[in-house]
């Protein structure tokens, strides 16, 4: 019966649907129309990762897609050698998933997600 | 604000008093929200507050304002004309029927939007801002040139959002070119308070949650207006209580710079959908 109630008066209506794909073409938009800003966030990346590992920065792509409902930074960001000069020894950086992120180690892929 | 209230019967040029009007784009980005009906009743209820008032379509190549104005039949020459230097402007405003302080400078119907220069444009823009005390231009879709050339000469600008994902977008994109400058300001049209009140259309607070205007009004979406503009008779000028047409009439005087709260489109909740809220648990 309740079912029945919420079904006829819809708690979820289209228009939390029409609020959200707003809220992700909106982002899309913004993004695109800051090109010099998403260079400047490669240029970023790429200098915190050369600290660890040496990558390669002429094969390096920075993209944006949509997954369901986020919209996620896919950066993919070829590494040369895990060799580094002992200069800046890697830290042990604080880690709320340690599967994930052992996985992540493995793959010379990163891949990150602003977006909750 | 209104300089020549006695004078509605006075040709164009009477309203010269030293004082020069103000030049307002309105525009959307995207086509089919409602840009010229909203021009067309700013202008009349503005006209109604005794402003003397010049609408400009500037939809060169889709002349539709003189439609809605129900002025088709009087349109002789347009504003390419003018531009072009063969007309003179006063030759080119033709007055409306029942509102007399209002004017109308039509659109080149057989012509292409690219043949407006944007210099004068700007001129002519210039030359009415000397005549009248608004002077409300009417915008084409898009963000090409036909919309560079309305904007040229405006100082202020209104944007038209419909609470649909698409409008809202082009919005965001438009506001984006227009700009701090002409300090753009908001009108929510086609609102259907029922569907918003049953989540089923973007809100108001919705659609300005993302774009962050001043909200100068909100029309909701009524068979009236369509009837009004099928009859060219803009539904401004009814003076009824027709709602649409007293959110007009607000608008205008929030335009004129008067204090006047937004009136309020939303729905008496009815015993069912209290009803259904509460067993449906929704959120307000």
């Amino acid at each position: 019966m309740i079912a029945l109630f919420r079904k006829l008066f819809g708690t979820h209506g289209s228009g939390a649907t029409a609020k959200e794909r707003l809220r992700l073409v909106l982002m899309t938009d913004h993004l695109a129309l800051a090109p010099e800003m998403i260079e400047r966030m490669k240029q970023e990346l790429l200098e915190v990762i050369s600290r660890y590992v040496e990558v390669d920065r002429e094969r390096t792509e920075v993209n944006f897609d949509r997954q369901d409902a986020t919209l996620a930074m896919i950066a993919n960001i070829p590494i040369l050698s895990v060799e580094r000069p002992a200069a800046s020894p890697p830290q042990p950086a604080p880690q709320n998933g340690p599967s994930r992120s052992a996985r992540r180690r493995k793959r010379s892929a990163a891949k990150a997600s602003p977006t909750g | 604000m209104q300089r020549a209230e006695a004078e509605t019967n006075g040709t164009p040029h009477e309203a010269a008093a030293g004082r020069r009007g103000r030049a307002i784009v309105v525009t959307s980005g995207k086509g089919g929200v409602g840009k010229t009906t909203t021009v067309a009743n700013l202008g009349t209820a503005l006209a109604l507050r005794g402003a003397r008032v010049a609408l400009v379509d500037a939809d060169v190549g889709l002349r539709n304002l003189d439609i809605v104005l129900g002025l088709e039949a009087r349109v002789r020459n347009h504003l390419l004309d003018v531009l072009e230097g063969r007309v003179e402007l006063d030759d080119a405003l033709v007055r409306d029927k029942a509102v007399p302080s209002l004017f109308l400078l039509a659109a080149a119907q057989a012509r292409e939007k690219d043949e407006v220069d944007l210099a004068r444009m700007r001129a002519v823009v210039e030359a009415l801002r000397d005549r009248f005390d608004y002077v409300l231009i009417d915008s084409p879709a898009g963000i090409e040139h036909g919309f560079r050339a309305a904007v040229a000469g405006a100082q202020e600008a209104i944007v038209v959002c419909t609470p649909e994902v698409s409008a809202v977008r082009d919005v965001d994109r438009v506001v984006g070119l227009l700009g701090d400058e002409l300090r753009p300001q908001l009108i929510v049209n086609r609102v259907r308070p029922h569907l918003v009140k049953r989540g089923k259309m973007l809100s108001v607070e919705d659609v300005n949650a993302i774009l962050r205007l001043p909200l100068l009004g909100v029309i909701a979406d009524e068979p009236e207006i369509i009837i009004a503009t099928n009859r060219g008779e803009p539904i401004a000028r009814r003076d009824d209580g027709a709602t649409s047409a007293a959110a007009y009439r607000a608008i205008a005087a929030r335009i004129a710079g008067e204090d006047v709260p937004p009136p309020s489109v939303e729905v008496k909740t009815g015993f069912l959908e209290r009803l259904g809220s509460l067993l449906g648990g929704r959120r307000a």
